[in-house]
């Protein structure tokens, strides 16, 4: 009824668009990544976080170690918590320090984790307090016109 | 002013007629989705005229849907290249595809050469049996056409579209690879590793092929409709093709506008 070389070519048919799903899924795309690995929770409180992004990376030394979670506003402090999951496997010590930073001169903002000495480990959700602000482009502008400002003021009553 | 009142009267009822016309359309149309639904899981049963249908909508659009996608990677890669070459991000460029692919254009124009290369045919095909009282002749025969013609193809159609969107969407990178990597020469390593980075399976590829599934049901729906509904004479029948293929890609346009607000809006 039905002939044997059209089922050959629907099978072939389905068997290119898994063929194409698992080329999309594992080269083009992250699922080799660790969005299903084990991870613990840690945020941090900055000053301002700049323009961080939920699902930005976190990396210690340059190595992508865990993706920002989660982006909020202490009412009380007012400053910036920012939730991150970390891969299981890295253990940083409790004294670690986190900064914002950006990748290239135009490239998004990442976490940085610059691990500590402390012989304790950070344990899953605690909070970072050493923190560095992300850099603010207005902020440094500002503070330069104002030392330049001030610079010549000297040197005019010095005179 | 009687004579002003009487077209102002008239005109209300042509108002009253159309909007009632297009609800009886709709509701007319609701039905017959409801009822290629309701034939559906007997079609499976009926595998092999599932089987033909995928033969036919799927199998016979690989070509098209192979060059298109070649083509679209071909010149969105050269053409990314040309703005971000600006802002020196050319290692971007595999992102910026595969996330155009992934996300829109890979379902959008497979769901619009679908709506042109299988939906006309199957209005075609349809209202050809109609106008032929093939239709007509199954019923008196006590075989209910939606359940043995209607809904294998419905089928066909639903399977065939994702399926067609992925080998769109992969085609569209390797073509992009080609000439980003192999002519213009920028770096393999940057071009899959960013890739890598910043596509999230669930999220882009996962709605992406949701999309594509939506798309199937409603290229496939007008195009059956359509067909099932056209005056059964030479000059319906070319009506009806035509209303399949503007209807479907409009339906098509609009939903993913709609699709994509609901899926990407927030960051």
């Amino acid at each position: 009824m039905i002939k044997r070389s059209t089922e050959t070519l629907v099978g072939l048919f389905v068997l290119l668009g898994l063929a194409a799903l698992l080329f999309l899924a594992l080269k083009a795309a992250n699922l080799t990544g660790f969005s299903t690995e084990s991870t613990y929770a840690l945020s941090a409180r900055f000053d301002n976080i700049g323009g961080l992004k939920v699902r930005a990376p976190v990396r210690s030394a340059g190595v992508t170690v865990g993706r920002v979670t989660a982006i909020t506003l202490d009412p009380k402090t007012f400053q910036g918590v920012v939730g991150m999951d970390i891969r299981q496997g890295f253990r940083f010590p409790k004294d670690s320090s986190a900064k914002i930073l950006t990748s290239g001169l135009l490239g998004d903002q990442y976490v940085g984790l610059e691990p500590g000495g402390d012989e304790a480990d950070l344990v899953p959700g605690a909070t970072i307090t050493q923190t560095q602000s992300a850099l603010v482009l207005e902020n440094l502008i500002g503070q330069l016109i104002f030392n330049k400002a001030a610079e010549s003021g000297d040197a005019g009553a010095r005179k | 002013m009687p004579c002003h009142g009487v077209g102002m009267t008239q005109a209300l009822a042509w108002l009253g007629r159309a909007t009632l016309d297009r609800l009886r359309a709709l509701g007319h149309s609701a039905f017959f989705f409801v009822d290629l639904l309701r034939f559906s899981p007997a079609a499976l049963r009926r595998w092999p005229l599932v089987l033909t249908q995928i033969h036919l909508i799927g199998n016979h659009s690989l070509l098209i849907i192979a060059a298109s996608g070649l083509a679209v990677g071909f010149v969105l890669a050269l053409q990314m290249y040309y703005a971000l070459v600006t802002y020196g991000a050319t290692e971007s460029l595999g992102l910026v595809v595969n996330l155009a692919l992934l996300r829109e254009l890979g379902p959008v124009v497979t769901a619009l050469l679908f709506a042109g290369r299988a939906g006309t045919s199957l209005t075609a095909e349809i209202g050809l049996m109609k106008a032929g009282e093939q239709l007509v002749a199954m019923e008196l025969m006590a075989v209910d056409p939606r359940a043995r013609v209607l809904a294998p193809r419905f089928l066909g159609g639903i399977v065939s579209m994702p399926v067609l969107a992925l080998i769109f969407s992969s085609v569209g990178i390797l073509g992009a690879y080609v000439v980003a990597v192999l002519l213009i020469g920028v770096d393999a390593g940057n071009f899959w590793s960013i890739m890598q980075d910043r596509v999230d399976v669930w999220r882009d590829l996962g709605n992406g092929i949701v999309k594509s599934m939506v798309f199937g049901v409603i290229c496939t729906f007008v195009a059956l409709y359509q067909g099932y509904e056209s005056q059964p004479t030479p000059a319906g029948v070319a009506a009806a093709t035509t209303r399949s293929v503007v209807i479907a890609s409009l339906a098509v346009l609009g939903m993913d506008f709609i699709l994509t607000a609901l899926m990407f809006s927030t960051p």
